[in-house]
């Protein structure tokens, strides 16, 4: 068995172990851990489309909140009549959560379609403001659209999510992006990203590669929203908006662009962070926007980033 | 079509705010090259120094709210200037991105210090300058309204001054075209780049201030959503140009309020500043009065 596949057997047994031994962890530990992994999954999924394809991208919580309604919707209106009165077995339910975060993931995926064929051919600061501009619309649409709560949102969504999918989700998006990255289609990232001109002049489809990092990002913020809508149990347009896209991105920019085992680490310590500062719950947002501005002048290539002897590509 | 001269109207004098913001985001683009994401709060701070300094002039007055007007500007210039030289200085010369996440670090930590000194409670904004409303033709002008544009039009000629008729200007318009050769010719870079941060705040805190009077109250995240239309609005004119980000501004605020205006869009308001970023962006990558430029191997 190749190693990643190994990594990935591993990391599946090990969620299924720490859900299997869930009722005896303190509750509120897991509730953290369950955040750590939503916010595990968004941070690596946005790292394939701004830190190793280098188009910077500002509307991930769209994606997400797509994934996050398109779930709920089928857990709440078409399960009960797949379940029946009586709710189903756990095993059923859980057969439909899967297949509703799935559904969930493939909506986001349509939506960043939609979304990256039009504005992938602009850059740089263009391409931020246009994604951050989708994000807003995609906002405002569900905002105004009754049938899925407009701006109160979706309440009582079943509480489908639990240590075990939320790991489970997580390692599979850890072993998707690094197969991907060390695949033909890594290797045309990476091009793209280095030098754009140079990645078309050798016969490269740079638009096709963006498109492909920009689909496979949106599932996976998809499949987190699902995640994140089925733990929280309630949804709202307002907790999907631009300060949303922007906490994911300072966990990929911290983490150090392109490196999958920083921004893991950079989600954790950033998911943690606010719990730790919970005692001095006054000050807890001072000094978090204080730290990020502290790390961003201290170690700007990212807090996890070792590789000094490599020169960054301008 | 008096509603419409209304609605123009209306337009205008939200454009006006826009545009002032989005001067600020657009110089300092020129200069530095990237976004200022804590613009939007410095414009945040300009409407609370206003508020307190109101307090302590007579309401109503022109000179009580000239007063509050400079004073907010004054205060916010040298905000910018201590944010530029804090945060940003030390990060010239490194990737974009990392300059822009410290942008929004210290976005966030103005916001949160904003709800920690000031509550996050909205307060009223005091009626600084005198209220009347005239009806010409039909058309209700509020005085408000008539401030808003005056004081726009007044700031925009200074600021077309001082870029093109002082030296000051002249080394800003140099270091914006090539700040290597610029430094070469004896030009003191960061004696520029404080300086443009110094008027782009004041500019912003101008905004603020107009910005409150009109829409009479202030909380320490109203910066947030003018400062992303502002924001948008120096895109749409071509970011780095001055007179674009006033055109932009102008054409946002008067789409927007003819939007908030039709009974059947007024709730998708927020989208549509964005759609038509979006839709100019794809037919116009560089914006309205932005220059292309063709990337050489």
């Amino acid at each position: 068995m190749p190693r990643p596949h190994l990594y990935l057997l591993v990391a599946l047994l090990v969620s299924g172990g720490v859900s299997y031994f869930s009722d005896r962890i303190d509750p509120y530990h897991l509730d953290v851990l369950i955040g750590v992994g939503v916010n595990i999954i968004l941070a690596v999924s946005l790292n394939l489309v701004n830190g190793y394809t280098g188009q910077f991208s500002l509307g991930h919580a769209g994606f997400m909140s797509v994934g996050a309604y398109l779930s709920a919707a089928v857990t709440l209106f078409v399960a009960p009549q797949l379940l029946g009165a009586g709710g189903g077995t756990a095993l059923s339910q859980g057969v439909v959560f899967f297949f509703a975060l799935l559904a969930g993931g493939l909506s986001a995926a349509v939506a960043g379609l939609l979304v990256g064929v039009p504005s992938l051919r602009l850059k740089g600061d263009y391409l931020a403001i246009v994604t951050l501009g989708f994000g807003e619309i995609i906002r405002v649409i569900f905002q105004n659209f009754e049938p899925l709560g407009g701006a109160l949102g979706l309440n009582g969504i079943p509480a489908y999510t639990n240590a075990f999918w939320v790991l489970a989700f997580g390692a599979v998006t850890i072993f998707t992006v690094a197969c991907l990255v060390h695949s033909t289609y890594g290797r045309g990232f990476i091009a793209t990203k280095d030098d754009e001109i140079a990645a078309e002049a050798v016969g490269l489809n740079t638009t096709l590669y963006k498109i492909v990092a920009f689909v496979v990002g949106a599932f996976f913020a998809g499949i987190a929203g699902g995640l994140y809508g089925h733990f929280k149990q309630t949804i709202s347009p307002s907790g999907f908006d631009f300060s949303k896209s922007i906490e994911i991105i300072v966990m990929v920019i911290l983490g150090g662009m392109g490196n999958t085992v920083g921004v893991i680490l950079a989600a954790i310590l950033l998911t943690l962070l606010p719990e730790v500062l919970r005692p001095v719950a006054e000050y807890r947002m001072i000094l978090y926007s204080f730290l990020l501005i502290v790390l961003m002048l201290a170690r700007p290539q990212g807090l996890f980033n070792f590789h000094f002897g490599r020169k960054q590509a301008a | 079509m008096t509603e419409f001269l209304q609605q123009l109207l209306n337009g205008i004098s939200l454009g006006a705010i826009f545009a002032l913001i989005a001067l600020g985001y657009t110089m300092v683009y020129g200069v530095l090259r990237f976004i200022n994401f804590a613009h939007s709060d410095v414009f945040m701070v300009g409407a609370f120094v206003g508020y307190y300094i109101g307090r302590h002039v007579p309401e109503h007055t022109l000179w009580g709210g000239f007063l509050a007007l400079a004073g907010a500007m004054a205060v916010c210039a040298l905000l910018g200037v201590i944010i530029e030289r804090l945060a940003y200085r030390r990060l010239r010369g490194s990737p974009t991105l990392n300059v822009l996440i410290t942008a929004i670090g210290v976005s966030l930590l103005l916001e949160n210090l904003g709800q920690f000194f000031f509550g996050a409670t909205p307060r009223p904004f005091p009626e600084l300058f005198p209220v009347t409303t005239f009806i010409v033709g039909g058309v209700y002008v509020s005085s408000n309204q008539l401030v808003v544009i005056g004081v726009t039009l007044g700031l925009l000629l200074a600021l077309e001054f001082i870029v093109h008729r002082t030296k000051i200007g002249t080394a800003m318009r140099a270091v914006s075209l090539n700040p290597k050769a610029a430094s070469l010719v004896g030009i003191n870079i960061d004696v520029v780049i404080s300086f443009t941060f110094a008027l782009g705040s004041a500019l912003a805190a101008a905004g603020g201030i107009l910005y409150a009077l009109n829409y009479p109250s202030i909380d320490p995240l109203m910066g947030v959503l003018p400062g992303l239309k502002a924001f948008v609005a120096a895109v749409l004119g071509g970011i780095g140009n001055i007179p674009g980000a006033a055109l932009g501004g102008l054409l946002l605020g008067i789409v927007e309020t003819f939007v908030n205006g039709s009974a059947d869009w007024s709730s998708y308001k927020d989208a549509i500043a964005f759609a038509a970023l979006i839709i100019i962006l794809l037919f116009r990558p560089a914006g309205l009065l932005g220059r292309f430029t063709t990337e050489k191997v």
